[in-house]
């Protein structure tokens, strides 16, 4: 019976898809890899958003395409409460479920999905909490939602109360993020009924812009267009993700016309790109930073002038042309000059490996050998750490610094870079979750994130410094809070516990006939908008 | 008959439990935190990192967890994927059938071209046609598979834009998959031009896959058939004057066949590993990529259960090919 | 061979048996390009530092990705081109063959030390040890060579040398298997049993009376191995688990080269052809070798 009614909702798909080509516009997205499931709480990459939160559902608040900044999603409006504690989100009216052949909903979104969507995740008790066996909900916890959200109350079906623990001026750009997204609790309800939870991960009910309708694994996703959206309906009928995790094959598939844009070129394919009439290219620098931490609690590199001396020798434009093939920045801020706070005025140290020698000389440091750490992996801000590591050997090398590179599997590299007393620097790098500075710098920089299972890899404390985070994170005033984080970063840069490497910048080929894509400085792919022209 | 294959099947006890102790041990005596791995740059707190490791029940001692592994293994409980969170079983027979099919179509292409080539090379031994094919088999025998399949898709896909560049149908056609081989699923689905879109996509892959096997079966091909036809019943045939293509019809190729078809069998192995890699080149979504995948994110259960599942496949393909051996060649069976 | 009636002292028959030897091989011409072209790649191999023309690791930051000489573009100081970060690529790949005979001579040794050792013993004890020793191999043979050396290199952590180490382990039952057939076959000889009523050991009965009647099937396989090895080793390095950047490893050069694949062919192309030269001048010898070798085709 089942299988009937797959194969039904399968042909029906098929008759939309194949019946009418003329009229139905169908959009091919060479996504990068196959998405882990599609329910958007439990993951954390970006493949699955961009495959789940993003085309099939909604958050109370949602980031403005192309940007950083807040605007309303399933919550029309919300207030803040004179002390920052309470929110009360309004949500819009006549926002609908979507339908699948195993659900259709009897009612809008109401605040009972709201509440759901919050304790599900936060709520141990709740049936839902770990619908699979071995589910759990990373972003949630590591935006600290769990200490901050005190309750979550209805006050009519269409308006939620939240109460937060203590005032935190990031919260509402955690709401935007894609674990936040509003789930249906009606679905859940008929799921729980029927005995199949996990459908509620494998066949995701939202109240986006497109309709999934299925999913073939680590090969192909299919959408179609949700007639009954309530923002403006998307311009494509269908949306297909063909995924290709091959950058070079992507590449391939787009000239051949396979499909309609891709995420993630190869960095040397960028020049080919530019050059082809049929394709086009947008970018934007990334929301993200590449850097060298040095461990500041061993000699020599507890001092400043040290590290500021071998900041000195290493040549960053070299890196950004041999690694980044020319697309990413040099960084001379720990965070990226799309955020704002970012502090223009600071001057970053230049290269000249004399200096260098010389302030090493002044420093007594002789004979240094060190290690340097690359990553395995390619990463958003690094495309090859491996080859940043043998630029810097060299340059090292020149001012009679001796380095070693040093690589690990991934996970591994993640434990032992985090491990006290670590020798060497390590190459890392960051990407911004929501947009707030704060997410930079208290996650990579703060005295807390110093201590064991933080991710400040330069095992850097430095009070003052700590100190303005904390004052800024509590103000909900953002000229304020801009003052506050400029400040840290001069103190930052004097300390300089990093070498800022780069801000890779994010490249987008498309056909030529693509029209109405924004590039997201989150590095989302959303498809909500965009249209195909003959 | 019956006693051989109930010997053989007990010898497989002890080596599948073997199996799965090496499936087991490796995976879980790999560096790396698979735990740590789920949090990525972030990084988690020591509580939170007990807490996770407990409910995956990785702070067990190491024999516990294999009991564990075996019994569950026993009510056919492979675990769940620590990515997607779904059971591995799942996962598999999901992405079976795509390296199955791929499989199967580059044995045929390795054994309908490796054996009339061998045999044909061993009937005209010395002749330029024996040696052209018998470089040819050696450069193929020597390929990096990896290499050749780039070359491949430079040249086919990139150049001269004949054949897709990945994945195993055009978007354009869609419908549920039945057997989960593209090439009956088209022909069932009724859709014009997806039989041709299936078979074009399976092109490339099929080639790189098939290259060693096909160099292996015609060059084990020629030497049984040269074997053969050098002893007596054969020359005895010649003698008494039967025409000479029915002397390799009939009399050498049948005797030939037998090493030739065990080669066959021991090939799989081959391909699985040949699997991986030409998977990965292509994007083919079988199971040899998603080994490679897991692997690479330390997804523990996948990997471990891949592992059992595909030595478990070798060792009946394996057995099948004993089996039949012993078929063709009673002597065997009482050694 | 040994039994023959004619009583010649050692020397004697070991001179005889290699111009026997040469004799057969050089009939071979395919056997015999092999053999010239390994030997240019040993000479490549030990000469590298004088033959290369830059150093292999020396990054020129104004020459990256320059094509060959014979294209637009390309100089005369590059013959081959340079990679992505400019280096020479055709001192990279003289560099490289250092590192494919290097992982094939630790391959085989390992594996044929091993496997010869483990062969031995179950062969010529025979009973449970025999069970349990063929046990174990059969469980490694269960698995694909390359699955199962990709989980140990991730066990010990990617590198050459844990590459290596784990293509030999995977290696190593069919040296295993072999040395046991021939042992248990020799076993049963009269020259083993008069050396046994002789008085001869167990050690000494193994390894000096019966191993070397055993070689020749053992060579055959160890040459096989040996371009095995080096086609193995480049995979795994292709998909970066064996030999690290910046080793100018073929396999681990062409993983690098792989994003430039559209765009700088010969950063493709000629890894790949030196791993491709080197594998097949070995086969042909090991041709060579196993026509030489074996006798019952020596006869034909």
């Amino acid at each position: 019976m089942k299988l009937l009614s797959r194969s039904l909702l399968a042909v029906s798909a098929l008759a939309l898809s194949a019946a009418a080509p003329a009229m139905a516009k169908t959009f091919v997205y060479c996504s990068e890899a196959s998405p882990e499931g599609f329910d958007p709480a439990p993951y954390t990459s970006g493949t699955t958003f961009d495959a789940s939160a993003h085309p099939v559902f909604n958050g109370l608040v949602e980031f403005k395409p192309g940007t950083t900044e807040v605007e309303p999603g399933l919550a029309e409006s919300w207030d803040v409460s004179e002390d920052g504690t309470v929110y009360t989100f309004h949500l819009r009216p006549g926002a609908k479920w979507q339908s699948n052949d195993i659900f259709t909903p009897t009612r809008d979104v109401t605040a009972d999905d709201v509440i759901f969507s919050f304790e599900r995740q936060g709520d141990a008790a709740n049936p839902w909490h770990e619908y699979i066996p071995g589910i759990t909900y990373e972003y949630y916890t590591a935006m600290e939602m769990p200490e901050l959200v005190k309750s979550v109350e209805k006050v009519d079906d269409l308006t939620v109360k939240v109460t937060l623990t203590h005032s935190e001026a990031p919260f509402i750009a955690n709401l935007a993020m894609p674990f936040m997204s509003i789930v249906s609790k009606e679905y859940a309800d008929t799921l729980a009924a029927a005995g199949n939870k996990e459908d509620f991960n494998n066949k995701p009910i939202g109240t986006g812009p497109f309709k999934f309708v299925a999913y073939q694994k680590d090969a192909v996703i299919r959408y179609q267009k949700n007639a009954d959206y309530w923002g403006d309906a998307p311009k494509i009928d269908d949306l297909i993700f063909a995924i290709t995790t091959d950058a070079s094959v992507r590449l391939q598939k787009l000239k051949a016309g396979e499909c309609h844009l891709m995420p993630y070129p190869s960095p040397a394919d960028i020049e080919q790109i530019k050059a082809d009439p049929n394709l086009k290219l947008d970018e934007m620098p990334g929301l993200n930073v590449a850097y060298l931490a040095y461990n500041t609690t061993v000699a020599p590199f507890d001092k400043p002038e040290v590290r500021k001396a071998l900041n000195q020798a290493i040549n960053k434009e070299a890196i950004i042309d041999a690694v980044f093939q020319g697309a990413g920045q040099v960084a001379k801020n720990p965070i990226p000059p799309t955020m704002w706070s970012y502090n223009d005025a600071i001057v970053d140290d230049v290269y000249d490996p004399e200096a260098a020698k010389a302030a090493l000389e002044a420093a007594g440091v002789k004979d240094l050998s060190m290690e340097i750490w690359a990553m395995p992996v390619q990463r958003p801000y690094m495309p090859n750490a491996r080859r940043t590591a043998e630029l810097m050997q060299s340059d090292l090398a020149k001012v009679g610094v001796k380095a070693e590179i040093v690589s690990y599997e991934w996970g591994e590299y993640l434990k032992k870079s985090m491990e006290e007393g670590r020798k060497g620097a390590v190459i890392m790098g960051w990407t911004g979750d929501n947009g707030d500075p704060d997410n930079f710098l208290s996650v990579l920089l703060s005295c807390a994130s110093a201590q064991g299972g933080g991710a400040n890899r330069a095992f850097w404390c430095n009070q003052e410094f700590s100190d303005l985070l904390t004052q800024a994170k509590q103000n909900s005033d953002v000229e304020e809070r801009t003052k506050l984080y400029e400040q840290a970063q001069v103190i930052f840069k004097e300390q300089a516990p990093w070498d800022t490497l780069a801000h890779s910048t994010q490249f987008v080929p498309m056909r030529a006939n693509v029209t109405g894509f924004t590039m997201s400085p989150l590095g989302d792919f959303t498809f909500e908008h965009v249209d195909l022209t003959e | 008959m019956i006693r051989f294959l109930l010997t053989k099947l007990l010898y497989l006890v002890p080596t599948f439990l073997g199996i799965t102790f090496v499936a087991f041990g490796f995976v879980r005596v790999l560096p790396g935190d698979p735990v740590l791995l789920m949090a990525g740059e972030r990084g988690l707190s020591p509580e939170r990192h007990a807490e996770l490791a407990h409910q995956l029940g990785y702070d067990k001692p190491f024999l516990m967890q294999y009991l564990d592994f075996l019994v569950r293994l026993l009510h056919g409980d492979l675990g769940n994927s620590l990515v997607t969170k779904k059971p591995v079983l799942t996962e598999f027979l999901a992405l079976f059938p795509a390296t199955m099919e791929l499989g199967i179509v580059a044995i045929l292409l390795a054994t309908l071209i490796g054996v009339p080539v061998g045999v044909l090379a061993a009937i005209k031994r010395g002749s330029w046609f024996d040696q052209v094919s018998m470089t040819a088999a050696l450069v193929g025998f020597s390929m990096p598979i990896f290499w050749w399949g780039l070359l491949l898709i430079i040249f086919f896909s990139g150049i001269l834009q004949w054949t897709p560049v990945s994945g195993r149908i055009s978007l354009m056609f869609f419908f549920p998959p039945v057997t989960g081989f593209m090439l009956i699923d088209s022909l069932l689905s009724g859709q014009k031009g997806a039989f041709a879109s299936a078979f074009s996509h399976l092109i490339l892959p099929s080639i790189v896959l098939a290259t060693i096997p096909l160099a292996v079966i015609a060059r084990q091909t020629r030497s049984a058939m040269l074997e053969v036809m050098g002893e007596d019943y054969v020359r005895t045939a010649k003698a008494k004057g039967m025409p000479y293509s029915r002397v390799v019809m009939v009399h050498a190729l049948r005797n030939a066949m037998i090493p030739v078809i065990t080669t066959i069998g021991l090939q799989i192995g081959v391909l699985m590993a040949g699997a991986i890699l030409t998977e990965t080149i292509f994007s083919w979504p079988g199971i040899g990529k998603w080994m490679i995948d897991s692997i690479s994110r330390r997804d523990y259960p996948v990997v471990q259960s891949g592992l059992l599942l595909i030595a478990a496949i070798v060792m009946i393909v394996n057995l099948i090919v004993d089996l039949t051996y012993g078929l063709i060649n009673p002597r065997i069976r009482h050694k | 061979m040994t039994d023959t009636a004619v009583k010649l002292s050692d020397a004697a028959i070991r001179r005889r048996m290699v111009a026997d030897f040469w004799y057969h091989f050089r009939q071979n011409r395919g056997a015999v390009a092999g053999l010239v072209v390994f030997i240019l790649l040993v000479f490549a191999a030990v000469f590298a530092p004088v033959i290369a023309p830059h150093d292999p690791t020396m990054q020129y930051r104004d020459a990256l990705l320059v094509p060959p000489v014979w294209q637009e573009g390309g100089r005369s100081a590059y013959l081959l081109g340079t990679d992505a970060v400019g280096r020479d690529m055709l001192s990279r790949l003289i560099y490289g063959a250092q590192y494919s005979l290097f992982i094939g001579i630790v391959v085989v040794s390992i594996a044929v030390v091993g496997g010869i050792l483990i062969g031995t013993l179950a062969g010529f004890f025979g009973g449970w040890v025999d069970t349990v020793i063929m046990r174990v191999m059969d469980v490694v043979l269960a698995f694909p060579s390359l699955l199962l050396a990709l989980v140990l290199v991730a066990v010990l952590g990617p590198g050459l040398l844990n590459a290596m180490i784990a293509i030999a382990i995977v290696y190593q039952p069919h040296f295993a298997r072999l040395t046991r057939a021939a042992v248990m076959g020799e076993k049963a000889r009269e020259y083993v049993t008069a050396a046994r009523v002789a008085g001869a050991g167990n050690l000494r009965l193994m390894f000096k009376t019966i191993l070397p009647n055993c070689l020749a099937p053992l060579i055959v396989q160890a040459t096989l191995s040996f371009s095995s090895a080096i086609l193995d080793a480049a995979a795994l390095g292709f998909l970066g688990m064996g030999a690290q950047p910046p080793a100018s490893e073929w396999g681990t050069m062409l993983a690098e080269a792989r994003e430039f694949i559209l765009r700088a062919w010969w950063v493709v192309t000629f890894p790949g052809l030196a791993i491709l030269i080197s594998v097949l001048a070995i086969n042909l010898m090991g041709d060579g070798l196993r026509d030489a070798l074996d006798p019952k085709l020596k006869k034909g």
